[in-house]
């Protein structure tokens, strides 16, 4: 056996070495440093761990100057010059510069949170060593091309999130939302665990691209239509549960409740996008549009996630249920892109992730600072603040306008790239972008009603007194608001759109504009 | 300092001064009062010196040669693969339609910035508010480039819902979110066709690598569009104007967005809510300006961007009824009012159906009455909140029966008030009976609208009814509410200095009204020849629709 590509393969896989050996080095110095030592250090480490696979991530895009990025790791067996498990490129690398960013803020955030210090003291040293095994499960899904690979990162995700959703173990509602967790993402896994034996089963391989050239013959995949349909229904409620897709999303709510905030704002940011890159790439490498049409699926899927997202985020009274609603609306905005499928829709789901992360981090953390002054996270609480706190209001006022998507907001930028790869190829797809406008409109009155308890309410009691929240805090929530108002600007996001539109990797082979086609290899 | 550089100075003159006043310290109210009064005065001086040197001989509208004062400078050009090539332009200029508009925006904010001398809460934010609206109106007005023209009209949005929702009345939250929920939801079909006449457009490009464009002006061109399946907007035959059902669609959903602001019967009813809650200046604004854009956005874009479709006989029928709807319907609710200030705000869209029923004339006359009723409407009907706003400030009470008889306690205010209503119901002399008869006589040439033309007159007696029973009710007679009589003093100065001007202005434009006339007639014409010159194909695309 020649193991020597393996040997080779290492320097792809180095961010992914970092990570894990952060991660052994943080459980070591939280299990044999003096009690004495403050376990923040150990967030400290973690930070120096995201930044440094952050750069070796990002310094991965100098391994090819082709733009398929063609260095594949573990090669597989059968195809030594096909693709391995797991595959660097650069949508890979655009989605672990994402899940590192949001790393790092979050592990600022935990750093600063006064809810984790009173409750999770002593094991502090855990929870950011569990951050480093997250974000090493994330960079491994946004590469994986292998069902199995894909199966375990997930599962690597999982089972630390798990964990971190209960950790502030005395907090009831923490427990409840761990334990809830665990048993939708058991069962959610199981369904998908199946899925893809049945697919193995079928194509008897677990490779994305060797799936791809099994089905790519027409009469093989007409052969298993029913089968091939139920498995990929099977896998996408896995994945759907990871991006909270309904109607695979009632967890969500519940456990970005109860979780502490700061991993509630990780998981809607950091775990959805590795989600998403993992839900891309395997629809987009696995299956041939031929041999199955997920792009209905996808559509109906999108339409049901972000109409019932906001439609329930209406009701709410908890800011941080609004938010977990509001971000399941936003995976249903973002699978509008996965449902025309074009390279376009791709590249705007790119887009809106990177605008989504900045001011949805910004807008739990605005939560977070305000919830450790007052002491509440429901809106009635809210009640009068904007004029006790005239910075941080305008601050989370800003967050929200731009999670309405209103100009001169980044997340105006988002919709308006998402709508036009709707309305780009034609007008096929014009009846989901109307429904995607009728969301936005409907999500206004909840995002704005935040901002008319705040400013139009008085507060109860006629309280005055300013709530005060730490200058260094203000600053980090500053610096999120004014990229969210500056990427809003024609100046700013042009550079994000193009990175973009070239972070599209391996899957740019498979979109042509209209939409993924096996036309090329079928000659 | 060029011309083109004073309009920039106008546009965002108040977004600089907001950054200045959200400086200052909360406490400082005269300093902050005084820095958005300055930037007011030196933004109408501005203006007013920029409308000295407007040539009103260059016709604008679809020619950007025509165009004055203008500003292009490419905001942002990117080749990005999958999405095409983006072009965002900093394009911005004025033509006969937007320079009156402009005017009428300086003086408005002028005046609503005096009358907000009154609000005590939390000035440091009302008035920065107010300065961010201001830029938000002026951009809308002066920008030439779509994706420029929709950032500007979303900017409004958020300081009129919080103008009114913290400074209004006791009903103000539900009157605020509705106004952004309704202005929302035109405003999100916008963006779809915004989106949509992007991709199908094409500004020197090959056709397999279009240049995509959202200037406005180069959308007026049949020649820079695409065809084919992708451009979804194109129209039918290339190279010239032609219906297709999803320009009509598109018509639609931006003549809606449009509607909604200014307000068009039946999307209406957030208008009087509005102006019942909001404070006075807020008022002021509202139906000043705020309604205007409104319009103008269906001259500019509508009309423009799809002549083809606004030359449909159906099309323009379908506008007149609606504007006759909106006159004869406004009338009547504003005749079966109790509150004042409601009235007004129901004599606002009855006046504003005017504006349709002229925009629904498609020829040079009528498109003149419509300008012109925008114009002065804008005058005329913040006059009339101001009025109101006097009395209220003093009694706090707008209940038209508690009052009576204040001809003989407030002489003074019962002399700009018979200016103001007897301009409001179009007394000949006073400016809104020339816009009006203009209007009428445009729509009334067009075969198509002529009989609702006709069906509209009686908006003119209604009018005339609902201003002098109210005029009756609330100054003739005896004081109802006996307590008040010492409560009420006549106008005091700063009042003065917000009536007078708007006064005269009416006055002088009802005696004459070349100056005013002058200003937009060169591009009136000019559309007007535009969508002519698109009728002959679009009259034959229609008929290959309708087989």
């Amino acid at each position: 056996m020649d193991f020597s590509h393996i040997l080779v393969s290492f320097r792809n896989f180095t961010p992914e070495i970092i990570l894990a050996a952060f991660f052994c080095v943080a459980l070591l110095i939280d299990a044999f440093a003096p009690e004495k030592v403050s376990r923040r250090f150990v967030g400290g480490w973690a930070l120096a761990g995201f930044f440094i696979a952050g750069f070796l991530a990002i310094a991965q895009t100098s391994l090819t100057g082709n733009e398929f990025m063609g260095e594949w790791f573990f090669r597989s067996q059968r195809q030594p010059n096909g693709t391995g498990m797991l595959v660097v490129d650069n949508f890979a690398i655009f989605f672990k510069g994402l899940v590192c960013v949001a790393a790092v803020l979050v592990t600022v955030f935990s750093m600063l949170s006064q809810e984790l210090e009173s409750e999770a003291k002593p094991r502090l040293g855990e929870y950011f060593s569990l951050l480093l095994a997250m974000t090493f499960g994330m960079f491994l899904m946004a590469g994986a091309n292998d069902l199995l690979l894909m199966y375990l990162a997930i599962e690597v995700v999982s089972l630390s999130s798990y964990a971190v959703t209960g950790f502030t173990k005395n907090v009831p509602r923490s427990g409840e939302a761990a334990m809830k967790y665990v048993i939708y993402g058991g069962v959610s896994s199981g369904v998908m665990l199946f899925g893809i034996s049945l697919v193995y089963g079928m194509t008897g391989t677990t490779n994305f691209a060797e799936i791809m050239n099994v089905l790519s013959n027409p009469a093989v995949a007409m052969g298993m239509a029913t089968p091939l349909t139920i498995a990929c229904v099977m896998m996408l409620a896995g994945l759907g549960y990871k991006i909270s897709a309904a109607p695979f999303h009632a967890w969500t709510p519940d456990v970005y409740e109860g979780a502490p905030i700061t991993i509630t704002a990780f998981l809607s940011v950091a775990s959805k996008a590795a989600g998403f890159a993992l839900l891309v790439r395997f629809i987009t490498t696995a299956f041939p549009q031929a041999a199955f049409d997920w792009r209905p699926i996808i559509a109906a899927v999108s339409v049901f996630t972000m109409s019932l997202g906001n439609l329930a985020a209406l009701q709410q009274s908890n800011l941080k249920r609004l938010l977990a609603y509001s971000s399941i609306a936003h995976a249903g905005y973002m699978l509008m892109g996965l449902a025309v499928s074009t390279g376009s829709g791709i590249s705007a789901i790119l887009l809106y992730f990177a605008i989504y992360l900045v001011m949805n981090l910004g807008g739990f953390f605005a939560i977070q600072k305000i919830a450790e002054q007052i002491g509440s996270e429901e809106l009635d609480d809210y009640r009068g603040l904007g004029a006790r706190m005239p910075v941080v209001g305008v601050l989370l006022g800003v967050f929200m306008i731009s999670l309405v998507g209103l100009p001169p907001t980044a997340g105006f930028i988002g919709k308006f790239f998402l709508f036009s790869a709707l309305l780009k190829g034609g007008s096929s797809y014009l009846w989901l972008a109307v429904v995607g406008v009728l969301n936005s409109v409907i999500s206004l009155y909840y995002y704005v009603r935040v901002l008319k308890v705040m400013y139009l309410d008085k507060s109860p009691g006629e309280q005055t007194s300013p709530v005060r929240i730490d200058t260094g805090s203000i600053a980090i929530m500053g610096v999120l608001a004014v990229a969210t108002i500056l990427l809003g600007l024609p100046n700013f996001f042009g550079p994000l759109v193009n990175l973009a539109q070239s972070s599209l990797g391996t899957m740019s082979r498979m979109l042509m504009e209209n939409g993924p086609s096996i036309g090329h290899l079928l000659k | 300092m060029d011309n083109s550089t004073i309009l920039i100075l106008i546009t965002f003159l108040p977004l600089v001064a907001m950054v200045a006043v959200l400086a200052m310290p909360k406490s400082a109210h005269g300093m902050i009062r005084y820095t958005a009064l300055g930037v007011g005065l030196i933004q109408l001086a501005l203006t007013v010196a920029l409308t000295m040197s407007f040539n009103t001989t260059m016709g604008g509208v679809n020619d950007p040669k025509s165009f004055q004062f203008v500003t292009n400078t490419p905001w942002l050009s990117l080749k990005a693969g999958f999405l095409g090539y983006i072009n965002i332009d900093f394009f911005v200029g004025v033509d006969g339609l937007s320079m009156p508009m402009v005017l009428l925006t300086s003086v408005i904010m002028m005046i609503a910035t005096i009358s907000s001398w009154t609000i005590n809460k939390s000035v440091k934010g009302y008035f920065a508010l107010l300065l961010l609206l201001n830029t938000g109106i002026m951009g809308t007005f002066v920008s030439l480039d779509f994706f420029l023209f929709y950032v500007f009209w979303e900017l409004m949005l958020l300081p009129m819902y919080f103008l009114i929702g913290i400074w209004g009345g006791p009903r103000r939250e539900y009157a605020a979110i509705k106004f952004f929920l309704y202005t929302l939801a035109g405003s999100v079909f916008m963006l779809l066709a915004i989106i949509g006449l992007y991709y199908s457009s094409n500004l020197g490009g090959t056709p397999d690598a279009p240049t995509h464009t959202f200037n406005l002006l180069a959308l007026m061109n049949p020649q820079n569009y695409l065809s084919g399946k992708d451009a979804i907007l194109a129209p039918a035959t290339s190279g010239s104007f032609g219906v297709t059902d999803l320009r009509i669609w598109a018509f639609f959903a931006l003549f809606v967005g449009f509607a909604i602001k200014v307000p068009m019967f039946p999307f209406h009813t957030w208008l009087p809510d509005a102006h019942v809650e909001a404070p006075t200046p807020i008022s002021v604004v509202l139906a000043g300006v705020l309604l205007k854009l409104g319009t103008y956005g269906m001259m500019r874009i509508c009309f423009s961007i799809f002549p083809d479709v606004a030359m449909l006989p159906a099309v323009q029928n379908t506008i007149a009824v609606f504007g006759f709807i909106g006159i004869v319907y406004g009338a009547f609710c504003a005749m079966a009012q109790k509150d004042m200030k409601k009235l007004i705000a129901y004599s606002s869209v009855s006046h504003m159906g005017y504006v349709l029923l002229g925009l629904s004339s498609m020829n040079s006359i009528g498109f003149s009455g419509a300008v012109f009723q925008m114009f002065n409407h804008g005058t005329i009907t913040a006059m009339l909140f101001l009025l109101v706003g006097v009395v209220y400030d003093r009694v706090h009470d707008r209940t038209i029966a508690n009052f009576g008889g204040l001809a003989n306690i407030m002489p003074k205010y019962f002399f700009i008030v018979v200016i103001a209503y007897f301009a409001a119901l179009g007394l000949p002399g006073l400016s809104g009976w020339w816009s009006e008869s203009f209007v009428f006589i445009g729509a009334f040439k067009n075969q198509h609208t002529q009989l609702w033309t006709i069906l509209s007159l009686a908006g003119v007696v209604l009018g005339a009814a609902y201003m002098l029973w109210l005029l009756q009710r609330v100054f003739l007679g005896t004081l109802k509410t006996r307590e008040w009589e010492s409560h009420l003093p006549d106008m005091d100065k700063r009042e003065w200095s917000m009536l007078a001007p708007l006064a005269i202005v009416v006055i002088v434009l009802g005696v004459w009204p070349k100056p005013a006339l002058d200003l937009m007639t060169g591009s009136v014409n000019a559309l007007v020849t535009f969508l002519q010159s698109n009728a002959g194909t679009a009259a034959t695309q229609a008929m290959n629709l309708l087989k």
